[in-house]
């Protein structure tokens, strides 16, 4: 361990930028989402009819979680933002592990670092404290935004420690998967796949209400946050839970790292073919990109095949409960819950899927910054021919991730309702008509790869302020002009749909494309 | 004799860097051209530029008769290209990669192929993230080498190789002289170039200092002389050409300018020599000569 307060002190270095910039963000949100809810929801009464139809509609209930207690402003903080904050929290925390653990020993760094005076242990032990110590800062600072908002102190406590607790989490997830694999793509893949599924169990838990599994959400880290019930019962107990999860998982990496060797991982690398069959560079882009295709299609199928199955219990609920059935009926009945569900839900699915789209552009730049495309560019392989090659498996590849969830969704909701004909192909279109939105957002990356190189890490930026403008800015009370922003504000909602916009949207990306394509022609290669 | 690359007056600037400044190189169709210079001189950045990577500022710039800039794909089916610092992709296979640049230039030679993997006992089934940097830069000058192209263009391409694989290098670089193929080969270690090269650039600051033969260069130098004499030297210092003159007794010790060496000889016997040798100036004392004044 000797050593790992001077690494430590490097990786704050480092980050002094990124970290302060995670934190600002999550307290900021944390604070203003509070003062719009104070606004919006001023009176006893309109808290209570938030109450009744948050629970009812399933939609909310998937994205949100159950809102457990409306009679304080706590309670709302803790039902809107809660959710996502722990999510927020958890990317950071993986990010920043493997960004200080895999990826320092992949580049070669963790080399040069191991043959001074530091234990075996101190690399992966300084990332670990500095992942989980900004979470616990985020942590304690919510709870001092809420405690500024004149919010009961224990309850702001406890939903800082709940949603800190599930980036304690996945600085164990992240520690651990960085000592799976060489790489630290994959070691980020598998701990952001584990995140998702996380979010989904405690979706599919609680979007059906008592209706549905939801025991689900016991196993699911961020599910945790939502039993810690903070602002009613305030459950300390329940932080047992992630910090149980923690110490394990540190643990576990730990010996790990003391039976590998420094620059290998856990599986072994295997001989290969002495031969190759790649001729073109798109059969380059191929290989290098289809383990993505294939697993974002895949995982998002799954998503697809829960919230699918979800779908009817939805209905149930309302047959279930006549009070919420009188209150359902003036919102248009079970059909429209239904519809509204699949709204939300093929919209929550296209924003998934630009995260997908984005990734596959950026590896141009990953490609680039890596020396890996001068060697390409030196044959007659054009500038156009090879970013061709790569953003198709954005344009293309997204349509199929989004077929892909849209065809878990209608197999599973069709079977249900025994509609399999009709079902099948509406939700295959619903899901589609996003694609559009998403590949402005993919345009924008490419544009920035083209024309701004070195600012290429803008496009998560802009991933992120459009998820959080589409999913929480009409709660934010944001001006409407501002929501326009997010390019998935536009997309027409299930089961309305138009085709102008669609038309419009895909117009922008074709001119976010064209700017990359050209500006790529023209600029020098950088790193 | 035509050239396979010809540039004049180019400029490269990032930002208030001028990495190339005023850069003249000419290479003739058929040569083994060294070009020399230290760390950040400008050689990868010429490099890139002629390969079309980086647009330069002004000046001109022709390859194989081309624009390197607009001409890319078509000039880049006849060269092939060794960069500086190879990396490969970590999933695929030395022999992937080397299959795969050599199917994008228009083919590689199989048989050619499997004797440069022997040469330079290169394992082409790892996969390239288990490669060290030596294996990396073999498998892209394998795949250079076995391509059937007109011009080769390597920048620092040995600088992980160990002594046994320079060797194996300079015999393969020989061979493509035979072939009738052009060489441009960036370096910075100098015994590499006086093997192979016929001729030499030095580059220092983004600039040309010094082109030509190694004969050329060495024309230009001093070489060092030390004699035994019948007796004492006699009007030796005085004369035109000679540096650094020590002198005990009957022996001597100095240095002379290269075009100046007939005279002083004859000075030497009209006093009588027993012993003598004499030391060419090697390729480094030039560099270090054109380095140290620029300090």
């Amino acid at each position: 361990m000797i050593g790992t307060w001077q690494l430590v002190r490097l990786a704050l270095r480092r980050d002094r930028v990124l970290l302060p910039i995670w934190v600002l963000f999550l307290v900021g949100v944390t604070y203003s989402t509070t003062t719009a809810l104070e606004e919006l929801y001023s009176s006893q009464e309109s808290r209570a009819m938030l109450g009744i139809t948050a629970n009812a509609n399933s939609a909310f209930l998937a994205m949100l979680g159950p809102l457990h207690d409306w009679s304080s402003l706590g309670g709302l903080v803790v039902w809107r933002w809660g959710v996502f904050s722990g999510l927020f929290i958890a990317i950071m925390a993986m990010l920043v592990v493997t960004r200080h653990t895999r990826a320092e020993e992949e580049a070669g760094r963790t080399e040069l670092i191991a043959a001074t005076v530091v234990g075996r242990h101190a690399p992966l032990a300084a990332a670990v404290v500095v992942a989980g110590g900004t979470s616990l800062l985020i942590g304690l600072l919510q709870a001092f935004a809420l405690i500024g908002k004149d919010l009961d102190a224990t309850g702001a406590f406890a939903f800082g420690l709940s949603t800190a607790s599930v980036g304690l989490v996945f600085t164990g997830i992240g520690a651990l998967t960085a000592q799976l694999s060489e790489n630290s793509r994959v070691s980020n893949a598998i701990a952001g796949g584990f995140l998702g599924v996380t979010y989904l169990f405690r979706a599919a838990g609680d979007a059906a209400g008592e209706s549905g599994p939801q025991w689900l959400t016991w196993l699911s880290p961020i599910g945790w946050t939502e039993h810690v019930r903070a602002f009613g019962d305030d459950r300390f107990w329940v932080l047992l839970l992630p910090l149980t999860a923690f110490v394990l998982l540190v643990g576990v990496s730990s010996y790990v790292v003391t039976r590998r060797d420094v620059g290998l991982g856990l599986l072994p690398a295997r001989l290969g073919p002495a031969h190759g069959t790649i001729g073109s560079p798109f059969g380059l882009a191929w290989r290098l990109q289809k383990g993505s295709l294939i697993g974002w299609s895949t995982a998002l199928f799954g998503v697809g095949v829960i919230y699918g199955s979800v779908a009817q219990a939805v209905g149930q609920m309302v047959e279930d409960n006549p009070t919420l059935g009188q209150v359902v009926q003036q919102i248009g009945g079970a059909d429209a819950m239904v519809d509204a569900f699949f709204a939300t839900v093929t919209q929550l699915l296209g924003l998934i899927t630009s995260i997908y789209l984005v990734q596959a552009v950026l590896r141009l730049r990953s490609e680039e910054t890596s020396f890996r495309a001068e060697p390409l560019l030196a044959t007659p392989v054009s500038r156009w021919g090879w970013v061709a090659s790569h953003a198709v498996f954005a344009l293309v590849g997204g349509a199929v991730v989004l077929a892909a969830a849209g065809l878990g969704l209608g197999l599973v909701h069709g079977v249900q309702v025994d509609d399999l004909g009709g079902v099948l192909p509406r939700m295959v279109g619903t899901a589609l008509v996003q694609l559009p939105a998403a590949w402005v957002v993919a345009g924008v990356a490419l544009a920035l790869f083209g024309l701004l190189p070195q600012l290429t890490g803008v496009s998560w930026a802009v991933v992120s302020v459009s998820l959080v403008l589409t999913l929480l800015g009409p709660a934010l009370r944001l001006d409407q002009w501002v929501i326009n922003l997010a390019p998935f504000t536009h997309v027409p909602k299930y089961p309305d749909i138009t085709f102008g916009p669609l038309a419009w949207l895909t117009g922008i990306a074709v001119v976010l494309l064209a700017a990359g394509f050209a500006g790529f022609r023209r600029r020098d290669l950088t790193t | 004799m035509t050239s396979a690359i010809s540039v004049s007056g180019l400029v490269k600037t990032f930002g208030p860097t001028r990495a190339l400044d005023d850069l003249n190189l000419d290479v003739r169709t058929g040569e083994v051209h060294g070009f020399l210079g230290p760390n950040g001189a400008g050689k990868s950045t010429a490099i890139r530029v002629l390969l079309g990577l980086l647009r330069a500022d002004s000046g001109t710039a022709r390859l194989l008769g081309g624009d390197p800039w607009k001409d890319t794909a078509a000039l880049h089916r006849r060269l092939a290209y060794v960069p500086g610092d190879v990396n490969l992709w970590p999933g695929l296979t030395g022999g992937e990669v080397i299959d795969l640049l050599g199917r994008l230039r228009g083919g590689l030679n199989p048989r050619r192929r499997a004797e440069l993997l022997e040469r330079f006992e290169l394992d082409p089934r790892k996969k390239g993230r288990t490669y060290s940097k030596g294996n990396r830069q073999k498998v892209a000058l394998v795949a250079a080498l076995s391509s059937d192209v007109e011009l080769l263009i390597l920048d620092e391409p040995t600088s992980g190789l160990d002594p046994l694989m320079e060797a194996v290098f300079q015999d393969c670089i020989n061979d493509e002289r035979e072939r009738g193929r052009t060489v441009l080969l960036s370096s910075h270690i100098l015994a590499e170039v006086e093997a192979l090269c016929d001729r030499v650039s030095i580059i220092r600051s983004g600039h040309i200092v010094e082109t030509g033969t190694l004969a050329d260069l060495r024309h230009l130098t001093r070489t060092s002389i030390s004699a035994e004499l019948a007796a004492p030297p006699n009007g030796l210092a005085h004369l035109d050409g000679v540096h650094d003159l020590v002198a005990e007794g009957n022996r001597v010790r100095f240095e002379v300018d290269s075009d100046k060496l007939d005279l002083v000889l004859e000075q030497l016997v009209s006093t009588g020599v027993r012993t003598l040798t004499s030391q060419p100036p090697t390729l480094e004392e030039l560099f270090l000569r054109h380095y140290e004044d620029a300090k």
